[in-house]
């Protein structure tokens, strides 16, 4: 018996591989067991193939690993692109009216349990429920009560009617007793359940709740893979909160609507991936100079140019370090699990405001598609703190006129932050201008105006690092020769590589750095460690570039550019070489 | 909104650095006067800005203002007044920085029939760059950068309009200052997108589409015995597309149709948030992914 299950559901683009996998996932953490989703999908809408991954267990999971179990297999393509994660003792299954079981080149111990999925549907009536009718078949391979489907299937279907969830419960109980009929086979698995409540949700799902929570009002954007559940999850919801989401016409209009509604006063925030990111850099700079606090959300996807759209990388740090002409003042967040995409997602917000600046915030395309399960009390509503900065109203702003009764919304300021007043606010009138500006905000060439704003804002930064805590977070033996760091989500990877590392008494520090500018300072942790290996989803390092601009140490590298994320038990492996 | 607003109000203590007699004094002042009339105020009044010379009317004009990037000043207007509705937002460009640049965001801002004014200063050329050919230039304009004339049609704004669906569609001239002032009022008062196309000379680099050139040629629609009806599309079509006259007033105008703000249900002040965490009923969100 395996400690853990991998399941999978594969087939062409439009076969509802998405849905099917989530309804399985959903069952499974609503029985109180963890999961953790992938999928594999080409940029095609029909034609392509695409599988959807379960990997489940009781205890925590936090990556994909190269393992199948068991196998819904819509087409003959899904099993030669499984063909290396399947084992002794997989289970696939396939309908032999569509597939043919023959053309497998599986391994001999794989079993294939041929399932009339079409048939069965069309007996629970309409064959389009034959995806339904294998997630029952699952269920009794699996050991999983298929009442356990029930209440997935109720959400899924709902809104059709009664008749429609009928139809599908009685789909799966087809499957289910089909294999329990046809087929005298012991099988090697049993999904108990427990009494845990999880919610399961994905990197882009958690962004948009934290928008939400942070008082987000306002999203513009345009659609990019793998950014847009962003906006979709927004959709819909942020209205019952006085919110808004305009799908503007391009990436230039969505920054710049994004920033008129900060510039009036909402929370606002605007979602895209690189090839966004590069459109919007232009406004960036006037964001900056505006001095407007505004969150940027950038789901990395594989770069440069159009790339690979659907696979991961981690490519675009440097553009959000250094993207934009002149010198610009930002931070650049970047949570390291999907409950992190949530609360960085409010202390995006947080921090546009108090320093009235752009933030980026970037998860990448592993952590945005991938759902996993969480204790509910991991997004506490009641822990949120929200903090707009300084807001002045009318009774504030004389102290912020100067003598001709004129607001100065770039007054300098020994931390940097100047007042804020909203339109609407008697006495504050002001304009704001990308131009250089003095402090009520008029365009100047002055030399020394210049140098004072130029210092003003960069002073933001400074003040920033000394009253936030930009910290990392720490995994595996504190006292440790080697140390790995790592950003974004190889997060839960690398701990599960630590397990594997383990079995070759290999020790290891883990620290994982969410905060890209400004960043922890990582010095002393490099001197003190023998062999430092920065771990991440690109072909040069750019990350460990900054590690070494840091500490003027030479570090070892392990990445991954390929478009696929990194698995475990490979990751042990690499970074067990550059410890050699 | 206080009631005793006076136009100067609106003014800054900035003086512009436009050419003396150049359009965009006249375009301003009667910008002004009608935001004045209409009963605004400077503290509920957003102007946006876009680049050129007439891009610097942010800086001599007093209430809140951004002066944004090159073509962008309407989606900053949409983002302002989506976040508060209550504001009063004018959006003012050149031809070259509304009809250019910022062609694909003006199509969408007039589909989108946001309630906000769009006031473009037309001069035929791009002043700030020192005289190339802007969209609205003359095939035949000999410019720095069309030495033989730019040999393309110029833009019809006002066709782009009318074709996108827009629902106030006007032609003013920036020294025809009570008429200009007039359709001002007319497109602050009009709930949904509107055009003012604003024929604002510049004195310095067109010496083709000059104050006599307009004032001789432009047939104003409007006006106190005019009898035009600017409701009737087919008329306003026969006018925009018509290729011997220029005309001025109000072209086209619909009542009927909703603004972006009535149709999604926009009203409430964004700005507004809740500062003591987050908003009452967020728990919601998180049971939904049980
Ligand atoms: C992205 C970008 N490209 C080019 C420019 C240079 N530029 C400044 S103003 C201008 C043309 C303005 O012409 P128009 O909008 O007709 O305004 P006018 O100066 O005639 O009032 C250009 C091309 C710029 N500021 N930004
Ligand atoms: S160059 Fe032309 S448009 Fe610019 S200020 Fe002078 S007259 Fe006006």
């Amino acid at each position: 018996m395996h400690e853990d299950l991998n399941w999978a559901i594969g087939g062409e683009a439009g076969d509802g591989i998405d849905s099917t996998g989530k309804i399985f996932a959903q069952a499974l953490s609503r029985a109180g067991r963890h999961v953790f989703t992938s999928k594999d999908f080409a940029s095609r809408i029909r034609g392509g193939y695409t599988a959807y991954k379960v990997r489940t267990s009781v205890d925590k999971v936090r990556s994909v690993v190269d393992r199948l179990d068991i196998l819904i297999a819509l087409t003959e393509r899904t099993v030669d692109e499984n063909l290396d994660e399947l084992h002794d003792g997989s289970v696939i299954i396939y309908d032999g009216e569509r597939t043919e079981f023959s053309d497998f080149e599986a391994p001999d111990d794989v079993t294939g349990l041929d399932v009339p999925l079409k048939s069965l549907a069309e007996d629970a009536g309409g064959a389009i429920m034959r995806n339904i009718v294998a997630l029952g078949a699952v269920c009794e391979v699996a050991g999983f009560p298929i009442e356990n489907l029930d209440e997935s299937l109720e959400k899924k279907f709902g809104g059709k009617g009664e008749k429609i969830v009928e139809n599908n419960k009685e789909a799966a109980r087809l499957g289910a007793d089909y294999v329990t009929e046809e087929f005298d086979l012991a099988f090697d698995f049993d999904l108990e359940t427990t009494d845990n409540d999880y919610v399961l949700l994905n990197g882009d799902e958690a962004i948009g709740m934290g928008a939400i929570a942070a008082g987000c009002k306002f999203y513009a954007g345009y659609p990019i893979t793998p950014a847009t559940d962003v906006m979709t999850y927004l959709k819909g919801r942020i209205e019952n909160f006085g919110g808004h989401v305009v799908q503007a016409e391009d990436e230039l209009a969505a920054i710049n609507m994004a920033l008129g509604a900060a510039r009036a006063g909402a929370r606002s925030m605007t979602a895209t991936s690189g090839p966004g990111i590069d459109l919007m850099t232009e406004t960036f700079g006037l964001v900056a100079t505006s001095e407007t606090p505004l969150v940027i959300t950038n789901v990395m996807r594989s770069g440069p140019s159009t790339g690979m759209p659907t696979k991961q990388e981690q490519g675009d740090l440097n553009q959000m370090l250094y993207g934009g002409h002149g010198e610009i003042p930002r931070f650049v967040l970047a949570p390291t699990t999907v409950a992190e995409c949530f609360w960085k997602t409010i202390e995006a917000f947080n921090l546009a405001e108090k320093y009235q600046t752009p933030v980026y915030l970037t998860a990448d395309l592993a952590m945005a598609v991938t759902e996993q399960t969480f204790d509910p009390e991991t997004f506490d509503m009641d822990a949120v703190e929200i903090d707009r900065g300084k807001v002045v109203d009318e009774d504030d702003i004389s102290k912020w006129q100067n003598e001709k009764d004129q607001f100065k919304p770039h007054a300098v300021t020994a931390d940097g932050v100047s007042p804020r007043a909203f339109p609407g606010t008697e006495g504050g009138v002001h304009m704001s201008t990308g131009l250089e500006h003095d402090e009520l905000g008029r365009r100047t060439e002055d030399v020394d105006v210049r140098v004072e704003q130029v210092d003003k804002r960069q002073q933001k930064v400074t003040t920033a690092e000394e009253e936030e805590d930009f910290s990392y977070r720490e995994f595996g033996n504190p006292d440790s020769d080697n140390l790995v760091i790592s950003w974004g989500s190889n997060e839960g990877t690398l701990i599960e590589a630590m397990d594997y590392l383990d079995q070759e008494d290999v020790d290891v520090r883990l620290l994982s750095v969410p905060y890209i500018f400004p960043r922890p300072d990582l010095t002393e942790d490099v001197e003190e460690a023998e062999d430092v290996v920065v771990v991440e989803c690109n072909a040069t390092g750019q990350f460990a570039d900054l590690v070494e601009h840091d500490t003027l140490t030479r570090v070892k590298r392990v990445n991954k550019y390929n478009g696929v994320q990194f698995k475990a038990d490979e990751l042990a492996e690499d970074i067990q070489e550059e410890l050699a | 909104m206080s009631s005793n607003v006076r136009f100067t109000d609106f003014k800054s203590d900035k003086q512009p650095t436009w050419c003396p007699g150049c359009g965009d004094f006249g375009t301003m002042n009667g910008m002004m006067k009608a935001l004045a009339n209409t009963g605004n105020s400077p503290d509920d009044t957003f102007v946006v800005a876009g680049i050129g010379c007439s891009g610097k009317i942010g800086t001599y004009m007093r209430s809140y203002a951004l002066h944004g990037v090159h073509g962008r000043a309407l989606p900053v207007g949409t983002g302002v007044k989506l976040a508060n509705p209550d504001l009063e937002v004018m959006v003012a460009g050149g031809d070259g920085d509304g009809y250019s640049i910022g062609v694909g965001h003006f199509i969408h801002a007039v589909r989108r029939n946001i309630d906000i004014t769009y006031v473009v200063m037309d001069n035929r050329i791009y002043g700030l760059t020192k005289g190339q050919a802007s969209p609205t230039s003359r095939s035949d304009f000999e410019t720095a950068t069309t030495p033989e004339g730019s040999k393309q049609p110029p833009v019809n704004p006002l066709a782009l309009a009318l074709s996108a669906g827009g629902s106030f569609i006007a032609q003013s001239f920036s020294s025809h200052a009570q008429r200009h002032t007039e359709i001002i009022e007319e497109a602050i008062e009009h709930d949904g997108f509107s055009l003012v196309n604003t024929f604002s000379p510049c004195v310095t680099f067109n010496d083709v589409d000059t104050y006599d050139y307009f004032r001789d040629s432009l047939v104003d629609l409007g006006g106190d015995d005019a009898d035009y009806d600017p409701s009737d599309r087919e008329q306003a079509k026969d006018k925009i597309l018509d290729s011997e006259k220029e005309y001025m007033g109000v072209l086209y105008q619909d009542d009927d149709v909703q603004s972006y703000e009535q149709a999604h249900g926009v009203e409430g002040n964004m700005a507004d948030i809740d500062t003591d965490g987050a908003p009452d009923g967020a728990m919601d969100l998180v049971r939904e992914f049980y």
